[in-house]
């Protein structure tokens, strides 16, 4: 065996569809170390493929960090042991030679597992159609610099504005939060000059599309934050919290429904 | 009013809710540890016997101790409320079963709240039996001397015990209740958390111990 080649046991979560009981299937796979984690797992489903069994459906897309496809609790961890990084920027040169690694899909009651290692995370997508985007009026190209935003200002929104909604946060928090994700979109959008004008009413939409998804409620534990791939700080969390009361103590407006 | 009940059911809302509770309970523990520092103030307990007349007594105090029993409740009742619907949110508390070989980032107090509030709330029962029950409804040993009574309990071994594990877990709740509060409450900002922070770890060390000066203090006092 080649010396950048390692044998691993995976246990894998292998569940039929929502309504069917999972559990955990083990695998003997041989990776090299320069393999990507998703890449080992489509080892993983050739070998399936070719003893004519079912292989395991995990999410993929861009394997490059920035769409927010994959997602994986891997040894317990969403996308695994590294900081700051997805499940497709996870090498396998992190793990050693006859490792187990146990594989689970997202766990939170709004994100129904679809099959193996599949959640269904339109739960996200719900929150961000709620007041996640800006209003702009159709015609000619917008001037590029037509806004003047001071460089702190933009950085501080672009940080927010990392988020990829992969839903790491509400995986790792113990209460199955989604405040992480609704605070960045929030943030990010109430820094910018553009997205300032709707503020208010983007706010109580999104806290309270966020409510009715069944996203457990934010303890300020800290646990989204260590295991956000995009490193979101809960300072936006608090900056949610800020709007919010605004909205509601300041304004007449409310959620739309 | 809608908005209002809107609001306070709200998850927001809800985290409000418990982030000024919190505070005020803070406040109290704060002037409930002060004040029964006239526990040291003389030997025969003059001093002691004279302030817990005046706080029994006095109008204001007592308007506000109302507040303080529902505000007492509201943390306890919405606490277990939060953490039932959390639970069913995250479906159990060991959801993951590669977890046992995870390191937690997150502090043991940040995620144990509940369970520590709930300790909490047993030794505050047990308080209120042996001192506000007595004082207030079933007669002290001896009229109008708390100090007697103060002294009478911490001589047992087991209520001193009980008081110190209930004394920490009050301060490894406060470690996490303290900023978080403030979390809450939106104040997370570069200039001022550091200051927050250092705050809350004071008052969660300091506060439990000032208390716990005071079983210590008439165990060995009798001992002597």
């Amino acid at each position: 065996m080649a010396h950048d080649e390692i044998r691993l046991t995976l246990n894998v979560w292998r569940q039929k569809s929502a309504g069917q009981a999972g559990k955990f299937e083990s695998y003997q796979v041989t990776a090299n170390t320069h393999m990507s984690f998703l890449e080992m797992l489509d080892v993983l489903n050739e070998q399936l493929n070719s003893q004519k069994k079912d292989p395991v459906a995990f999410e993929h897309d861009c394997r490059e960090g920035i769409c927010g496809a994959c997602s994986l609790v891997i040894n317990g961890r969403p996308h695994g042991p590294m900081q700051g990084t997805t499940t497709c920027q996870l090498h396998m040169r992190h793990f050693d030679d006859g490792d187990t690694i146990w594989i689970e899909p997202y766990r939170a009651k709004a994100f129904p597992v679809v099959k193996d290692l599949v959640v269904d995370r339109s739960a996200f997508d719900r929150i961000i159609q709620s007041g996640g985007y800006v209003s702009v009026n159709t015609g000619g190209t917008p001037d590029g610099n037509a806004i003047p935003i001071e460089q702190e200002v933009a950085a501080k929104g672009f940080n927010a504005a990392a988020c990829i909604g992969c839903g790491a946060c509400v995986a790792a928090c113990p209460n199955a939060s989604a405040m992480l994700f609704t605070s960045a979109k929030v943030t990010h959008l109430a820094t910018m000059p553009q997205g300032h004008v709707e503020a208010q009413q983007r706010v109580l939409n999104m806290v309270s599309q966020m409510d009715g998804e069944g996203f457990g409620l934010c303890s300020n534990i800290g646990a989204c934050e260590a295991e956000c791939p995009k490193e979101i700080s809960i300072e936006n969390i608090a900056q949610m919290n800020r709007e919010y009361i605004a909205a509601v103590f300041g304004s007449n407006r409310q959620a739309a429904k | 009013m809608n908005w209002v009940v809107k609001f306070l059911t709200s998850s927001l809302g809800k985290k409000l809710i418990m982030s000024l509770t919190g505070l005020f309970l803070c406040t109290f523990l704060l002037v409930h540890m002060i004040g029964n520092l006239a526990l040291f103030a003389d030997a025969d307990g003059h001093s002691f016997n004279e302030y817990a007349e005046f706080m029994a007594h006095n109008p204001l105090i007592k308007t506000v101790s109302l507040g303080l029993y529902f505000f007492i409740f509201l943390h306890a009742v919405q606490g277990i409320a939060i953490w039932a619907s959390n639970r069913n949110s995250a479906g159990g508390s060991s959801r993951y079963k590669g977890s046992e070989k995870a390191k937690t980032e997150a502090s043991a107090a940040s995620r144990n709240m509940m369970w520590l509030g709930v300790l909490i709330l047993a030794f505050l029962l047990l308080h209120m039996a042996q001192f506000w029950l007595k004082a207030k409804f079933t007669g002290l040993t001896r009229e109008g001397d708390l100090y007697y009574e103060v002294s009478l309990a911490f001589q047992q071994e087991w209520v001193v015990i009980v008081y110190l594990l209930g004394l920490f877990a009050l301060s490894a709740h406060l470690l996490h209740g303290f900023q978080s509060a403030f979390q809450t409450l939106g104040l997370n900002h570069k200039k001022y958390t550091s200051v927050v922070k250092a705050i809350g770890l004071a008052f969660a060390i300091l506060v439990p111990l000032g208390f716990a000066t005071m079983p210590i203090f008439f165990y060995i006092k009798e001992m002597l």
